[in-house]
Parts: structure tokens; C-alpha cells; sequence
């Protein structure tokens, strides 16, 4: 076992093609798939973007996802315990109370039930976009709000509180906005689902909310997992909807034979959630004992970060991993991560997707960029990978 | 093939029951699989044997999987 050969890389992050992860991550990844990871913080812990040595990572219980080992391999961010409710940063057996809580509300059962509304509300995104005409923002118009509806919708966000949640909560992902903008919503909207939390525990209605509000988590706790939700459900699918349109525009063999094909769509989002790993900059862990991983030491207390887009576009697992193809099996990818805290809504996301892809497609036939591939600016260092706006014409 | 659940390892992602829903299922209160038939015909092994490739937390097993193993990267 070797651990001082490697001299600590800082996570790459210069794309060269908007759709693929950094060249120097991948290459990385052919030499060595767990590598010494150099972190902004000074601290030294290690990189692994091979899709085996990264599930065995994301699957074993010593490698702890506590908050107080969060540490992020770009930009800033400190560890620090959970927040109330904030089930990603805890580990077993304190994770699995609040998880079993939501796995009944995201079975695949239970999202095929949620699929009409999410048909509706995508129905009624597409009408909107008619009635204003070309050209307009993608991302504005169909990619924000769809999941945003969704989320009120699972929630139990009243009818009348749809307009205050959905600006609020695009005003928190806005990365052009002043900070203190950001944080108003923020405090805004915890508020508000603090609130509702009372609310539905008052007069508990048939939605998700209610049931959390009359389980044994404590009002903070409620309201602390409702904004997890709402911050895991909503830039998510977004940025998938968005990037992937801009995607498949930028692929027009591959679009049409979407087109040709519909039902290609449920193989065909796997595929663009292997292609894109919009989480750009992976997952962290900590290691709560030394583990032996892949031939290299890794000391309890150290710092693992899991760069999913490397592990997404690995040859051992998929054949020409860098070409897009709407017709493979994308089946294994890890965009949704892995192990206990893999995506907890995927099932519902899928519904999202396949849905909101489907009618776009069928919708505007005609659909195009109306600006030059190279004028579309992407969020290049937020952790959420995407583009900031999609200028679309039909 | 037999096949066996290990339910207290379930994580609820749904991997299962999406991709073989005539051998898994969830439980309505938990999300926590629920296995329909411990014993799937052979038609439906291959699919089975994805199920298992595709849980994130390892909670199904196969008895008699040598086949699997082999073909396991």
C-alpha cells in the first residue's frame, strides 16, 4: 500500500466542452482512480473517480457522511454538524429515522400516482410559452417552475402560496443576485414552511408535509427536511431540464431519434444523468477508521471526494463513455450517487424528466437555440452544474 | 434461483421494483422493498440479477448466483 507517491491534486474544474467533466479529471481518473485530493482548505484527503473504488466508497458504512466531514473540494464551505432535519449530513442510525419517513413518499408506486399533475403542470408550462411567443429563456419559462409546481404539489403548498413559493424559491437559486437577496428568501421560505408545518399539524390534509408534521420529528425537524426538499427537488431537476435541453439541441441525430423513437425516454434520461453528473463537483465523505481502497491507505479523519462525472464517463463500465446515446444502458450511472443516501427522490425526478422531455419534444418541433452555442454561460463553479439561462426559438 | 431481501439494508431507492416489478415491490408505509416471488422464472433471472447490480445499499442476494459472480466485472 502506497499513500506518498501522489503528490494532492486541486479538483480540476476548465471544462473544454460545456457537456463533459474537465479533461484532467478524466485523465486522472485512467492513471489513478483514487488519487491524493488537495482541498481549498488546506486540508489533504483524496479523489476517487472510478466507478468501482466510487461505490465501494458511497456503500461503506466507514465512510462517514456526517456534516463535520463535509468538506467541499471546490469554493467554500465548513464542516459543521447538521442542521435539524438535514438528513444528508448524518449517518445510521440517525439518518434512517428521517429517510424512512420520506422512502414511503417516493416509491415508484406512489410517483406514478403523482404523474397526471406532473403531466398538468407541465401541460400548462408549454401552453404559457406559446401564449408569449419566441424567443424566450428555457430555463426561466419551463425548466424552473416545473419542478418548482411539482414540489408544492408533494408538499402541500396551497394553491394561493404557489406565487410567493415559486419566486422565493427561484430568488434562492439565482446566483447573479446579491447575496442578502438570497438570504432574505431563504429566511423567507423557512419561515413560510415552519409555518406550514404548524399548519398541517393543525388540519392534517393528504400530502407529504402532513404526514412528516404528525410523525415524531419535532417542528424544527419538519421544517429543516421540508427545506431539504425543497433544495434537493427544485435546482435539480432544473438544471437537468435545462442543460438537457440545450443538450439535445446540440445533438440533433440524437434528438431526432427521440423524436422517432419516444419510447426511448426512459433509457434516454438515464443516459443524460450519466452524461451531464450535473453534482460537478461530487460527493464527500470522511473516513471514520483507515480503509484499504483500491491499494491506497486512507487515514481515519481523512477527507474521500467522489467525483461522480469521472466515475459516470468510465470505459470499464460504459463503452465509449463520451459519446452521447439516447439508445445504451445507462442503467449503473451514479447521478443520483449511491448507497444509503442515494437521491431519495429519483423516482419522482425520472417522472419529472421523462415527462417534461417528452411533451417539450412533441410540443415544438421546430425547437432551437437563439443564440450561438458559445454565448450560453453555464454555472461554471456553482456545485450545481447547469446553464444560467437557455434563449430558445420555434 | 432463490432470491433473499435483507430489509433492515433497504434504503427505499425504488431500483428494484422499477426495474423488476414482478419479483419486487415497496411497502407503502416505508418505501422498504417487498419481495413478490422468491423464486422468478428463468425468463426473468436477467433482470434479477440487474436488481442487484443496481441496489445502492446491497440488499438482495441471489442463491445459487455463481452465474452472477462470473459475470460481474
Amino acid at each position: 500500500m502506497t499513500r506518498t507517491d501522489l503528490k494532492p491534486v486541486r479538483f480540476p474544474t476548465e471544462r473544454t466542452c460545456p457537456f463533459s467533466p474537465p479533461p484532467e479529471l478524466t485523465e486522472l481518473r485512467d492513471e489513478h482512480p483514487v488519487h491524493r485530493l488537495a482541498y481549498p482548505d488546506g486540508a489533504v484527503g483524496w479523489l476517487v473517480t472510478g466507478h468501482a473504488a466510487a461505490r465501494a466508497v458511497l456503500s461503506d458504512p466507514r465512510f462517514s457522511a456526517r456534516g463535520e466531514h463535509r468538506r467541499a473540494a471546490v469554493g467554500g464551505g465548513t464542516p459543521e454538524p447538521a442542521r435539524p432535519g438535514v438528513f444528508i449530513f448524518m449517518d445510521p442510525p440517525e439518518h434512517t429515522r428521517f429517510r424512512k419517513l420520506f422512502t414511503g413518499e417516493f416509491t415508484v408506486r406512489r410517483t406514478r400516482r403523482i404523474e397526471p399533475e406532473v403531466e398538468k403542470i407541465t401541460a400548462g408550462r408549454i401552453a404559457a410559452m406559446r401564449e408569449m411567443g419566441p424567443p424566450l429563456d428555457l430555463v426561466r419559462e419551463f425548466a424552473l417552475p416545473i419542478p418548482s409546481l411539482v414540489i408544492c404539489e408533494l408538499l402541500g403548498v396551497p394553491y394561493e402560496d404557489h406565487e410567493f413559493f415559486q419566486r422565493h424559491s427561484e430568488i434562492m437559486l439565482d446566483h447573479e443576485r446579491a447575496m442578502d437577496e438570497a438570504v432574505e428568501s431563504y429566511t423567507l421560505m423557512a419561515e413560510f414552511l415552519s409555518e406550514l408545518v404548524r399548519r398541517k399539524r393543525g388540519k392534517p390534509q393528504d400530502d407529504l408535509l402532513s404526514r412528516v408534521a404528525a410523525s415524531d420529528l419535532t417542528d424544527i425537524e419538519a421544517a429543516g427536511s421540508a427545506m431539504l426538499m425543497l433544495a434537493a427537488g427544485h435546482e435539480t431537476t432544473a438544471k437537468m431540464l435545462g442543460l438537457g435541453t440545450y443538450l439535445l439541441l446540440s445533438n440533433p441525430d440524437q434528438l431526432e431519434m427521440l423524436r422517432n423513437r419516444p419510447e426511448l425516454i426512459n433509457g434516454a434520461v438515464e443516459e443524460m444523468m450519466r452524461y451531464l453528473s450535473i453534482v460537478q463537483f461530487g460527493l464527500v465523505r470522511g473516513a471514520t477508521e483507515d480503509v484499504e481502497l483500491e491499494g491506497r491507505l486512507i487515514r481515519e479523519g481523512e477527507a474521500v471526494t467522489v467525483a461522480l462525472s469521472a466515475a459516470n464517463r468510465d470505459p470499464g463500465l460504459f463503452p465509449d463513455p463520451d459519446a452521447l446515446d439516447l439508445s445504451r444502458d445507462a442503467g449503473r450511472h451514479l447521478g443520483f450517487g449511491y448507497g444509503v443516501h442515494q437521491c431519495v427522490g429519483q423516482q419522482l425526478a425520472r417522472v419529472e424528466m421523462r415527462v417534461a422531455f417528452r411533451q417539450l419534444i412533441s410540443a415544438f418541433p421546430g425547437l432551437r437555440l437563439d443564440v450561438a452555442p458559445g454565448e450560453i454561460e453555464t454555472t461554471r463553479l456553482a456545485s450545481m452544474y447547469g446553464v444560467r439561462r437557455l434563449p430558445v426559438s420555434w | 434461483m432463490r432470491v433473499d431481501v435483507d430489509r433492515t439494508k433497504c434504503c427505499g431507492s425504488g431500483m428494484c421494483a422499477l426495474t423488476e416489478p414482478q419479483v419486487f415491490d415497496q411497502s407503502e408505509q416505508d418505501g422498504t422493498v417487498v419481495l413478490l416471488c422468491p423464486h422468478p422464472l428463468e425468463e426473468l433471472w436477467d433482470s434479477v440479477e440487474e436488481c442487484v447490480r443496481l441496489c445502492p445499499s446491497q440488499a438482495i442476494s441471489l442463491d445459487g448466483s455463481a452465474l452472477l459472480t462470473d459475470r460481474m466485472p
